[in-house]
């Protein structure tokens, strides 16, 4: 034993390391649990969807639940995507033809209205309300039955939920949403030539044929098929969040509110995505 | 603490000649985090037995009927049903096994976008396609009647009460004729009169219908009327497991105080 009172042959201290100064290992660890969070979130609605794509194909399937779905994902979604389609009419209409008149291209009014509607805002604005409505209602409703262990009850009566609740609902989806978004393009492109006309008599055939003037179905059918994309993006979200919800009421609120803002947001970078593909492969 | 008296005497049924048990839970671990809620867990239920389950809140006893019926799995140890090891089947090989199995949840778990006709209805539709609807409407009268529900079938889960509920969900838990019957505290949260209605019910069911069952419960009352065996956990373990005269005379401390209530 030292004077000092130590012994000099104790184990040395287990020297801890203390806080990280230098900035880029403060960055590192602010965001750590971020950044392990977000893989983790990929991560396991990757495996979700390979969970439901084996259950899809197997038999037998739901045919009755997504006869179901389809009639709550589309046709209860259409007076809404009527609505929003209608109202991007009249403000497209109402914008280009300012626009138009400053540049002397009035007579490009038209084609204007019909491309931008049909290439751009219809898909999108369809995508924003569906996702709205029925990613936040899927959300809800399979959040609500996980907590109240509905989901459990329909596995332990030897039914697959992947199958029945997943599976329906992101393939009602991923049909309904090209139907959809052609109603709001259809709505869209009458309201605005509606806008249109009370300023300027035009009548309807002479706005289809200019404004359909030299398109091929390469210029329209792909911006509305990628929505079935959108309704993938807006199914899977929803059911990912719904059917993994942990925490009573407030895990059914939280459910339904991520199920739109990340249905939302990742449609919003696939649309980012899609548009450089198809002017790819469909130039 | 910990020794466990397992007694083999068993009230009223005789273990058959060499009858491997129908469902056998051997040697269960389950963590969650570093809570270890079953930690070494043996157990077996026969044929026509009633097996009841009982502890304080928080041992493990409902994690038990989950890994049993496969919604949850275990970190080590073995889980039999009818001698197939439930622990590493897909969600669909699980299924088959599920077909011969009924579980009665703790709040029943109804479907509360179907009728209580529709609820009991659930199983039968998917899995019993060869039955007419005009067949199946009767057969869930059947069940109806059998866990003595009279009134309006087409009433919603919100309209009946917590009872009633229990007995739907018993119903829909028997639509498929299973061999082996999980309860989750069957009698949780209803009033002492419902409760006994309730354990008379499941009394005239396995008396009928010889299951393998596993009643899950912190009733003493309920368990002594019910099973044929009891085993009592205690911080994940089984301290003892025999009839309800073998833990009266049992003279471990936990046994003694949980028999006072």
């Amino acid at each position: 034993m030292s004077s000092s009172g130590l012994d000099a042959n104790a184990a040395p201290r287990l020297q801890l390391p203390g806080v990280r100064t230098a900035p880029l290992a403060v960055i590192a660890d602010a965001t750590t649990g971020i950044v392990s969070d977000f893989f983790e979130w990929f991560g396991s609605i990757g495996i979700f969807f390979w969970q439901v794509l084996r259950a899809a194909v197997t038999s037998p399937f739901e045919w009755r639940e997504l006869i179901r779905q389809l009639d709550e994902v589309g046709s209860k979604s259409l007076p809404l995507v009527a609505l929003a389609g209608s109202a991007i009419g009249i403000v497209i209409s109402l914008e280009a033809r300012y626009s138009l008149s400053r540049f002397g291209a009035k007579s490009m009014f038209p084609a204007t209205l019909v491309y931008s509607v049909i290439q751009v805002m219809g898909p999108v604005i369809t995508g924003l309300v569906v996702s709205g409505r029925v990613g936040a209602g899927i959300g809800a409703e399979l959040a609500s039955m996980k907590v109240t262990e509905q989901i459990d009850a329909i596995e332990a009566s030897a039914i697959n939920p992947y199958r029945l609740l997943a599976a329906t609902r992101i393939l009602a989806c991923i049909l309904m949403l090209p139907l959809l978004t052609l109603a709001a393009d259809a709505c869209g492109l009458l309201t605005g030539w509606f806008a249109q006309s009370l300023v300027e008599p035009l009548s309807f055939h002479q706005f289809v044929e200019s404004g359909f003037k030299g398109a091929t179905f390469n210029a329209f059918l792909p911006p509305t098929f990628k929505t079935a994309v959108y309704g993938l993006i807006i199914g899977l979200v929803a059911c990912f969040q719904g059917m993994r919800t942990k925490g009573g009421a407030e895990g059914v609120g939280r459910a339904a509110t991520n199920s739109v803002v990340l249905a939302s947001l990742f449609l919003i970078l696939a649309d980012v995505v899609l548009v450089k593909f198809i002017l790819v492969v469909f130039p | 603490m910990g020794a466990v008296q397992t007694i083999s005497v068993m009230h009223g049924e005789q273990q058959g000649d060499g009858e491997a048990p129908v469902v056998a839970v051997d040697n269960v671990h389950r963590c969650f985090g570093t809570h270890n809620v079953l930690n070494g867990v043996t157990l077996g239920v026969n044929r026509g037995e009633t097996l009841a389950v009982l502890g304080r809140s928080g041992t493990g006893k409902s994690v038990l009927l989950r890994l049993i019926i496969g919604l949850d799995r275990p970190d080590s140890g073995s889980i039999s049903i009818h001698g197939v090891d439930i622990a590493r089947l897909t969600i669909d090989q699980m299924s088959e096994i599920r077909k011969r199995m009924g579980f009665l949840f703790q709040h029943a778990a109804l479907y509360d976008s179907l009728s209580v006709r529709e609820n009991v209805e659930f199983p039968l539709r998917h899995h019993r396609k060869d039955l007419s609807p005009s067949e199946r409407a009767d057969r869930v009268m059947h069940l109806l009647a059998e866990v003595g529900l009279v009134g309006d079938p087409n009433k919603m889960p919100s309209d009946i009460s917590g009872g009633m509920q229990k007995r739907v969900g018993l119903a829909r838990a028997l639509a498929l004729e299973p061999e082996i019957l999980l309860l989750d505290e069957p009698t949780a949260g209803l009033d002492p009169i419902s409760s006994r209605e309730i354990d008379n019910l499941i009394l005239k069911l396995q008396r009928e219908r010889q299951m393998a069952s596993i009643v899950v419960t912190h009733d003493m009352l309920s368990a002594r009327t019910i099973s044929n065996r009891l085993a009592l956990l205690d911080k994940g373990s089984v301290v003892i497991e025999g009839s309800f005269e073998d833990l009266e005379r049992s003279d471990i401390g936990f046994v003694k105080e949980f028999l006072k209530q």
